[in-house]
C-alpha cells in the first residue's frame, strides 16, 4: 500500500493534488460531479477587497496545448465570500481550505487577509502577487523583490495561518523574488502563475483577448514550470507548491520531484471537470510503476547526485 | 452536466459551411431546448462549445458552421467515430413564460436551438411564427424541417435571393406575444428596436470551461453578474444590458 500524505505547513493533506484558483470557483460547481473531499484541499477564487467584475470580455483565447485568461480576477469581494462562499463551501468540503488573495496595495492584500483570518475553514493563505491581468497592481508586487517581501511582511503581520506567497514567472530570476519572500517570513511559495501571452485573430488583425493580453495557461508551459520550481526548490528553504501544465500523475510525480511539496491543477479542470479525481485515482497506480512508496519521499528527488 | 463519450450516428452538409451531427450516448442530462453541449476535440486544447438542435432519449443533433480549425476538423469526421462530449450544459429557454403565439427568430447558425423549442411550444398547445434569417439563398437550411412541424416559417435573405428581401426585422408579424431569439450581435441588437413583447435571447460568447467554473464568458446584467455558459446561455430581455 503506497502513501499520498504529503504534510503542507503543519496540515497534512490525504494527496497533494490541490485545484489551483480561477480553475475551481469555491468549489460547490465541482461538488456536484464528484466528492471534493478526496483532493489534498482547493485554492479558492482569487478574492479582493472589494467586488471586481474583471476585464471585458473575450477573456478567453485557445493556444497550441494551452489557453490565455484575462478573467482579471472577477470575484465578489471578501465580505461576501465570508458571508455567501464560504457557508455554501461548508456544505460540501470539510477539510480547510486555502485562501487565494489578490490586492492593489499593501493595505488592500493586508485588509482581505485580516478578515479571512477568522475562518475556520481556512488553512492557508495564498498571496497571489502575480496576477497579469489587473493593471496597477498584482503583478507589479510580484516582479520587484522589494514589493513582494513588503507585502509578505504586512500580511504575515496581521495573520496566524501559514502564508504561501503565489510567484510570477514573467521575471528575470524567480529565485530573487522567492528568498525575498522567505526572508520576510513567508511560510511557502506557489509557483509559476501565468506566462503573460497573446493571440491575434488573423481575421479581424485585432488581438483576440478584449484585455489584449492574458495569462498562457496549460501543458505548453510545464518545462518551464519545473524549470523555475526547480530553482527555487535549491533557493529556499520553505515549501514550494508547483504548478503549471499539471494534466496527469505523472505530471504531479514530475513537480514533485523538481521539489514540490503539494501540487496544482489549473487549466486542466476547465478541459476535463473531472482532471483532479482522474490523477487522484491514478496516484497510487502510477507510484507502484515507478517504484515509489511515500510521495514525501521524491519532494526535490532530481536534485539528489 | 454529464460526461460521457459519443458514437456519430451521422455527419453531413447542410450548406456549404454548415453540418448537422448526430451523436449517440447519454441524453439525460438535457432538460432544457436551447441548453449546448462542449465537445473535445483531437489535438485542441479546448472544447468547442455547441447548441443542442434536437434530442431524444438516445441521441442528440447538433448543427454547427465550419469557422475555424476544430469546426472544419469536425466535418471531416466519419459515422461510427467518437467524441468526448460534456451535455446538458446552460440554463436553456424557458418555454413556460410565452403567450399562445410566441415568435421565433433565428439568424444563420443561431437557428439551431429554436427548433427543439418549437417543437415544445407545439407540444405545450402554443402557435409559434417562425422567422429564419439568413444573408442569401445557397446558405438556408432547415426552413423545410420547420414547415414539417406545422408551423407558419417565413425566410429572409439580405440579398433578396429566396423569401422577404432584407432583415428578420423587416418581416416581423403584427400579431405575437412572446419572442424567443437566437443569433448574431447586430440581428439582436435589431429586433431590441422593434419587439413589442418580452423575450428571450440566447447569447454568444468566448467560454473557457463551458459550466461556470472559469468566469471566461461573464458578463454584467440588470440582476448582477452571469456566466454566459452558466446562467445562460439565454437571458430575459427584461434583464440584458445593451
Amino acid at each position: 500500500m503506497v502513501s499520498t500524505k504529503v504534510n503542507l505547513c503543519g496540515i497534512e493533506l490525504d494527496n497533494p493534488i490541490i485545484p489551483a484558483s480561477g480553475t475551481f470557483g469555491f468549489g460547490y460547481e465541482f461538488a456536484d460531479l464528484y466528492d471534493i473531499n478526496r483532493l489534498g484541499t482547493f485554492s479558492f477564487k482569487g478574492t479582493t477587497r472589494d467586488e471586481r467584475f474583471g476585464n471585458p470580455t473575450p477573456r478567453i483565447a485557445e493556444c497550441e496545448s494551452g489557453m490565455l485568461n484575462s478573467v482579471g480576477l472577477q470575484n465578489p469581494g471578501v465580505e461576501k465570500v465570508i458571508s455567501h462562499e464560504l457557508p455554501k463551501l461548508r456544505e460540501c468540503f470539510n477539510k480547510k481550505v486555502m485562501a487565494n488573495v489578490s490586492g492593489f496595495s499593501i493595505e488592500d492584500y493586508a485588509y482581505t487577509c485580516e478578515k479571512l483570518n477568522d475562518q475556520d475553514q481556512i488553512g492557508w493563505f495564498e498571496v497571489n502577487i502575480s496576477c497579469p491581468n489587473v493593471h496597477g497592481g498584482g503583478l507589479a508586487f510580484g516582479t520587484n523583490a522589494k514589493n513582494a517581501a513588503e507585502v509578505t511582511k504586512a500580511v504575515k503581520k496581521v495573520t496566524t495561518k501559514p502564508v504561501f506567497i503565489k510567484l510570477s514567472p514573467n521575471v528575470t530570476d524567480i529565485t530573487e523574488i522567492a528568498k525575498a519572500c522567505e526572508a520576510e517570513g513567508a511560510d511557502g511559495v506557489s509557483l509559476i502563475n501565468t506566462l503573460l501571452g497573446m493571440r491575434i485573430d488573423l481575421k479581424t488583425k485585432k488581438p483576440i483577448l478584449a484585455n489584449k493580453m492574458g495569462g498562457f495557461s496549460g501543458p505548453a508551459i510545464k518545462p518551464v514550470a519545473l524549470r523555475m520550481v526547480y530553482q527555487v526548490y535549491d533557493a529556499v528553504k520553505i515549501p514550494i507548491i508547483g504548478m503549471g501544465g499539471v494534466e496527469t500523475a505523472e505530471d504531479v510525480i514530475e513537480m514533485m520531484l523538481a521539489g514540490a511539496t503539494a501540487v496544482q491543477v489549473g487549466a486542466a479542470n476547465l478541459v476535463n471537470p473531472y482532471a483532479c479525481r482522474d490523477i487522484i485515482n491514478m496516484l497510487p497506480k502510477t507510484m507502484e510503476k515507478y517504484k515509489i512508496n511515500d510521495l514525501k519521499d521524491i519532494i526535490g528527488g532530481a536534485h539528489n547526485g | 452536466m454529464t460526461q460521457g463519450i459519443y458514437k456519430i450516428l451521422y455527419n453531413f452538409a447542410l450548406t456549404d459551411t454548415v453540418y448537422s451531427m448526430v451523436l449517440e450516448g447519454n441524453t439525460s442530462a438535457l432538460i432544457a431546448p436551447g441548453q449546448f453541449v462542449n465537445i473535445k476535440l483531437e489535438g485542441k486544447f479546448l472544447r468547442r462549445p455547441i447548441s443542442v438542435c434536437d434530442f431524444n432519449d438516445k441521441t442528440i443533433t447538433i448543427i454547427y458552421k465550419v469557422v475555424g480549425e476544430g469546426t472544419a476538423q469536425m466535418s471531416k469526421m466519419k459515422a461510427g467515430e467518437t467524441l468526448d462530449v460534456l451535455v446538458g450544459l446552460g440554463n436553456g429557454f424557458n418555454p413556460e413564460k410565452a403567450g399562445e403565439k410566441p415568435l421565433l427568430i433565428g439568424g444563420g447558425v443561431g437557428i439551431p436551438p429554436l427548433y427543439n423549442l418549437c417543437k415544445e411550444l407545439l407540444k405545450m398547445g402554443k402557435k409559434p411564427t417562425v422567422i429564419l434569417g439568413f444573408n442569401t439563398k445557397s446558405e438556408i437550411f432547415y426552413d423545410k424541417a420547420f414547415k414539417e412541424l406545422g408551423v407558419d416559417v417565413i425566410v429572409t435573405t439580405v440579398d433578396g435571393s429566396q423569401g422577404v428581401k432584407g432583415f428578420v426585422t423587416d418581416a416581423f408579424p403584427e400579431d405575437y406575444d412572446y419572442f424567443f431569439t437566437c443569433g448574431p450581435m447586430p440581428m439582436f441588437k435589431a429586433i431590441e428596436k422593434v419587439a413589442k413583447t418580452s423575450g428571450q435571447y440566447s447569447f454568444e460568447e468566448r467560454m473557457g470551461c463551458g459550466f461556470g467554473a472559469c468566469m471566461g464568458c461573464s458578463c454584467k446584467t440588470k440582476y448582477g453578474n452571469k456566466r454566459i455558459c452558466k446562467d445562460g446561455p439565454v437571458l430575459y430581455r427584461e434583464e440584458i444590458i445593451w
